[in-house]
């Protein structure tokens, strides 16, 4: 044929069309191969020409990776196929986690003419997200959002989670919602029987398999909603002794008093320090917050009110030794353990990493004591000494046990030891500051309740964040007396939240004092 | 032992005559070598071809049997300059390595070997690591073909091609004298496809009938001045003689009409790319019938001017696709036309991108762009002028975070590094360079240590600069597979002869992990046909260094930042070089796993371990995150209204190195880990012994709850 006769309206080739276009973007280590594989196996079982390829190498160990294949049916000869997805020219997208999908997505292999979109649901949290002080967790929803956009057909479930509920990983129910959805024109068998040559896990993977294609072919898009888990209410009575529980009633009766808007946080705020320390504690922590309820006013919803209800509870419930004693050696830790690992009734060791410092056994003395000892240098040297390296304590033997039962049992003398001054005086300034201000500008208060979120940590990173909560609060006068202060404070401290070494709110900081 | 085990693909290697083989693109190479009575065979690992390695290793039986040796060379410059038996014995040789690193590396013996000739078949193997995936500097391996005189095949990326190609190799060598290198990207190396078998063919002379008869020609060797005669003999020989066997059997192919007023020229590799364009244009059909001349150079190096201008004869207009930087072929070719007066226009990298892969986006771009200029009737009316609006896909370039590749799960290195950042937050910020390999992923976040890579086993070297020595010390990272490549002589012999006052750690895991987990001289498995068991802590003394310490747990985190601490502080002169030693984690789960279900199937007693985190303890600063990176130390959400940040969470995945705790302990973190072993198949008297002292804790634990309010765990 000349290029004369081609200029003629020539028809395309039909069979083009019979060209299937697949990729699985997947993690590195979730079993893309073994998909990859079985898809293969299918087309070849199905009388279709196929070709599979992959880029392997280093970009396997964990991070982002591509499979491709091309099928259609066998002719006289082999069709010549692409050994690359082309963007706008893919029919079935499998991501194995939810940000694959954005990133095919954003990578254009997933197209409103052509594409179906079969995805998992769950995360794989990348570095970037889980270094973050703060919350750094990328947004499924908007991938969510962009998929029902960009996707023909869309196929989005939590397949991961399914796999493993069928004891099985997660290439099976990927390749149980390929065969469900119907994107390719193969029968059920003829998937199962790729799984079955396979020869290895084969019931457990045939069951995610079934698992995941019936529920691609009913509801196959999981509503956002499913996936949020609703704050468990703190309405269970707690148990114990007749007169503490009376106790306890008298401070529910005084939540029920405060605002509306803020009796549920304060419920959730009134049980975590009774937890910690005593219903007399509980008593303390009410006092705090109906002073603050009392400055507070209906205009503004309460919201100071609800917020100091979280933030105090928090601050009022530190972390010390005695607590984290109480903690590891509660009766529901060890069940929770025993089943979390699947151990059934077979015998769990137990190995807590605990390295206590100079400065927390100081601060475990008696107020003057520790003050005492903590302005010597030579004295807290000798403690260093001592105490200062790494303990693994094995819970699990009565002698360690005991140990720590002891250290948790001491809620009663808590009050008297020095940290417990400290983190009172810590307390009032803050609060002051914050009823000094509910006046003058109120939203400015709230924010400087919500500052009390950078506090947290042990040791170094405990003293790391609280040296980056007090630049706030300085950085926070600086804007005082300006009408759009909250917002300055409120981005203060997402800056602080931003990195380990407060860079971001380094250069916040230089912002507000530059106008300031 | 590799990460991926060929052994029941390699039984499809005996395939012979009649048979269809199905399977990998490696696998197909490999299959081609036997039926074309190759006599040795080597290399050295990397992507894209470190499966070959894994596959000819595997393939070690049938490879005897036909009286073929396999030799895991120590480097690409050994492998290289292994095909010096191809030099005076008729011989047929093969070695593969991954390009254009590889071909860096055996530079000196390709030279060498290419101004000798060869007497036997010659064929270099490269995996072309360009593109989607590589891991290294993006170059071609195709200026070292030309500078060398090396012949270089690019063929078609589909297995009866790619299988043809080593054929015409080893005859185009023999024809020429010259080597060839065949180059196979990394998704040829890959993909999967059926050929027809032919038999394989025992090699008519082995190397062990050759050693019997040695033989030596003086005029071979690379001396003056043989070594001007061989240039001559490149230009008046060996050139034409491969030209006319590229020409008589037809190595470069035509397709579509062969009277058009426009043509395509692509490299082989690029072949299906092209044709899915035209597909997508309307311009092809499924089997690749075109209706544009395309001609298909198989043949990179050298172009045939006269195959050329019979190409071009009567063409208006000619594209060339020739993927990477600079355009060699396109150059050539504008040489052609000048020279021969040839009145085609000559289109390439004015209408496709300089630089980078040629997907098919850009592919399709690339040709509508030609096809507009100079044949605007042949494109389909949406091409021509489109004029339904795409879509609105809302933009998720903010959303989506990058996922670079990182340590695994439980890898020996990660508290290398963590150990790293703890020195240096005491120290202070150092000079590190790294070195090729796993560690090399210490440059990104969380650990961001070392700036720099110059090459494998050179990551000491790149510090030589800094050797003198000054307020700190320079710190250098070395793998053990860059150790015993290159890192030996190159690196801690340079730091020992320039007396260094600099820091070398060792990264030692066992293997040679990031190209696939294949053995090297200090790995600890027991190797049938290799000596393994060699110390690296010894080679390091036995070449002068004083100051050696040898760690072999890199998970105690305390340990390591306090030989760091030491290397960088203590007063001895001379190189220190810290040996960490751990096994690479994914080759041991592998080994160990089946070992310890079977275990545990057959009653013996077995503690598994893994890390979890208490919930309320953890108080969602993430610090451990940042001193780890591990897979499956992750975050959670609470529903708990009180608690703003997700709390570290220990996933299934976790394989119980002890890293979290470690680090915990190593930084002075926090309490919220705990390592929990379940015990499984216990004695009667651990039984016993456990319910006793658990009813005693459980006695005290009901003892206290008792006395104090307590609330039903909401989670």
């Amino acid at each position: 044929m000349s290029i004369q006769q081609a200029l003629a309206p020539r028809q395309p080739d039909e069979k083009l069309n019979t060209i299937i276009k697949l990729a699985v973007l997947a993690v590195g280590g979730q079993g893309g191969g073994v998909l990859t594989n079985w898809i293969e196996a299918t087309a070849r079982s199905q009388g279709y020409a196929c070709q599979a390829t992959s880029v392997a190498g280093v970009a396997q160990r964990t991070g982002a990776t591509i499979y491709y294949m091309e099928m259609a049916p066998m002719g006289e000869v082999a069709p010549v196929f692409s050994l690359a997805p082309a963007a706008g020219d893919v029919d079935v997208m499998i991501a194995a986690e939810m940000m694959e999908a954005g990133r095919a997505i954003l990578r254009g292999f997933v197209t409103p003419d052509r594409t179906t979109l079969i995805a998992s649901t769950h995360r794989a949290l990348a570095v970037s997200e889980k270094m973050v002080p703060g919350d750094g967790i990328a947004s499924s929803e908007e991938v969510r959002a962009a998929a029902e956009v960009a996707a023909d057909k869309l196929i989005l479930f939590d397949m991961d989670r399914l796999a493993i509920e069928n004891g099985s990983v997660i290439s099976s129910s990927l390749f149980g919602a390929l065969a469900g959805s119907g994107a390719l024109p193969f029968p059920r068998a003829a998937f199962e029987d790729a799984i079955r040559a396979s020869g290895k896990g084969v019931e457990a993977s045939l069951r995610a398999f079934g698992a995941a294609f019936e529920r691609a072919q009913n509801a196959a898009v999981d509503p956002a909603e499913a996936t949020k888990v609703a704050p468990a209410p703190a309405t269970a009575a707690p148990q114990g002794p007749a007169q503490l529980t009376r106790k306890w009633e008298a401070l529910t009766t005084r939540v029920s008093a405060l605002p509306a808007p803020a009796q549920e946080m304060a419920q959730h705020g009134l049980r975590k320090v009774v937890k910690f320390q005593d219903v007399a504690y509980g008593a303390e922590y009410l006092d705090r917050l109906e002073t603050i309820a009392s400055l507070d006013e209906v205009g503004h919803g309460y919201e100071l009110t609800v917020e100091a209800a979280k933030y105090i509870a928090n601050a009022m419930a530190y972390d010390d030794v005695i607590r984290v004693a109480d903690l590891k050696t509660r009766g529901a830790r060890f069940a929770r353990i025993q089943d979390e690992m699947g151990a059934g009734d077979r015998p769990v060791a137990l190995t807590e990493f605990m390295h206590p410092r100079a400065e927390e056994i100081a601060g475990m003395l008696p107020a003057t004591m520790g003050a005492k000892v903590e302005a010597n240098p030579k004295t807290m040297a000798r403690l260093d000494r001592w105490f200062n390296k790494g303990r693994h304590v094995r819970t699990h033997k009565l002698g360690n046990f005991l140990m720590l039962y002891v250290l948790g049992g001491l809620r009663g003398y808590r009050r008297r030891t020095l940290r417990h001054r400290y983190e009172q005086e810590h307390l009032t300034r803050w609060l002051d500051n914050v009823k000094g201000a509910v006046a003058q500008n109120y939203a400015f208060a709230v924010e400087l309740v919500r500052c009390r979120r950078l506090v947290k940590g042990y040791s170094d990173t405990h003293a790391r964040s609280l040296s980056k909560f007090d630049r706030v609060m300085e950085g926070a006068e600086l804007v005082r007396t300006r009408e759009d202060g909250a917002d300055w404070v409120a981005r203060l401290r997402e800056a602080a939240l931003k990195d380990e070494k407060g860079e971001a709110l380094d250069g916040a900081i230089q912002t507000v004092r530059s106008f300031a | 032992m590799a990460e991926r085990s060929f052994k029941k693909e390699v039984e499809h290697l005996r395939q012979g005559k009649g048979e269809t083989f199905t399977g990998e693109g490696i696998l197909a190479i490999t299959k081609a070598l036997l039926e074309n009575g190759v006599g040795y065979v080597g290399g050295y690992q990397g992507a894209p071809i470190s499966h070959l390695m894994d596959v000819l290793a595997d393939a070690e039986e049938l490879l005897g049997e036909l009286g073929v040796r396999f030799e895991a060379n120590a480097s690409e410059a050994a492998a290289a300059a292994m095909l010096a038996a191809s030099v005076h014995y008729p011989i047929r040789g093969a070695v593969t390595f991954k390009g254009p690193v590889g071909v860096n590396v055996a530079s000196d013996a390709l030279a060498n070997l290419a101004s000798s000739g060869v007497n036997g078949g010659a064929l270099i193997i490269v995996g072309e690591d360009y593109g989607e995936g590589s891991s290294i500097m993006q170059e071609r391996s195709h200026p070292f073909a030309m500078k060398s005189q090396i012949w270089l095949l690019d063929p078609r990326p589909s297995l009866p091609s790619i299988v043809k190609a080593v054929g015409d190799g080893f005859a185009l060598s023999e024809a020429s004298n010259t080597p060839v290198m065949m180059t196979v990207r990394i998704r040829s190396c890959h993909v999967t496809g059926s050929f027809e078998c032919s038999d394989n063919v025992a090699p008519p002379l082995t190397v062990k009938d050759a050693l019997s008869n040695p033989k030596k020609d003086f005029n071979r060797v690379v001396l003056p001045p043989a070594a001007f005669a061989h240039e001559q003999d490149k230009i008046d020989n060996r050139w034409p003689a491969a030209e006319k066997y590229i020409i008589e059997h037809k190595l470069n192919e035509m397709f579509g009409p062969s009277d058009a007023k426009i043509g395509l020229v692509c490299q082989g590799g690029m072949y299906n790319g092209v044709v899915r364009a035209l597909q997508r244009l309307g311009l092809a059909d499924i089997y690749g019938n075109s209706d544009i001349p395309v001609y298909c150079l198989n043949v990179t190096y050298p172009l045939v001017s006269d195959e050329f201008a019979a190409f071009a004869e009567g063409k208006d207009a000619v594209l060339v696709i020739e993927e990477g930087q600079p355009e060699f072929i396109e150059q050539t070719l504008s040489t052609f036309i000048l020279r021969k007066g040839l009145k085609v226009r000559l289109h390439g990298k004015d209408m496709l991108p300089m630089a980078g892969e040629y997907t098919g986006k850009v592919m399709l771009d690339g040709l509508t762009a030609f096809l507009k200029e100079h044949g605007p009737d042949l494109l389909p009316g949406q091409a021509r002028a489109p004029n339904q609006p795409a879509p609105a896909i809302p933009d998720l370039s903010k959303t989506v975070p990058t996922r670079p590749p990182g340590f695994c799960t439980g890898c020996p290195e990660r508290p290398i590094f963590a150990a790293m950042k703890l020195v240096q937050e005491e120290l202070g910020e150092h000079q590190i360079t790294g070195d090729i390999g796993c560690h090399l992923f210490a440059c990104l976040p969380p650990f961001e240590v070392g700036g720099s890579t110059m090459g494998y086993g050179l990551g000491p070297a790149s510090n030589a600069a800094f050797d003198g020595g000054g307020e700190k010390r320079a710190i250098s990272i070395l793998g053990d597979g860059g150790f015993w490549h290159n890192g030996l002589s190159s690196s801690i012999g340079n730091m020992v002869f320039n007396k260094s006052d600099s820091v070398a750690v060792i990264v030692d895991n066992y293997y040679s992990a990031a190209t696939g987990g294949q053995d090297v001289l200090s790995s600890r498995a027991d190797n049938p046909t290799k000596a393994t068991q060699n110390s690296i802590s010894d080679a390091v003394k036995g070449i002068g260094v004083k100051w050696v310490r040898q760690i072999d747990r890199t998970y105690d985190v305390t340990k390591m930042r306090d030989t760091l601490r030491e290397a960088l502080t203590t007063d001895e002169p001379g190189p220190k070089i810290i040996v960490a030693s751990s096994e690479c984690m994914l080759n041991r789960q592998r080994r160990e796993k089946p070992l310890r279900n079977k275990a545990i199937k057959d009653g013996t007693r077995v503690e598994v371990p893994r890390f979890g985190v208490d919930e309320d303890i953890c108080t969602g600063d993430h610090a451990c995150i940042r001193l780890s990176g591990c897979p499956s130390l992750s975050l959670k959400k609470l529903d708990d209204p009180l608690r703003d940040d997700p709390i570290a969470h220990i996933d299934q995945s976790c394989v119980g190195c002890g890293n979290c705790g470690e680090v915990a302990d190593a930084a002075v973190l926090c309490p919220s880990f705990y390592r929990a072993d379940v015990v499984h198949n216990a004695t009667g008297f651990e039984k016993w012994w456990q319910g006793l002292s658990t009813s005693v804790i459980r006695w005290l634990q009901s003892r206290r709850a008792a006395k104090r309010l307590e609330f039903p765990e909401t989670v």
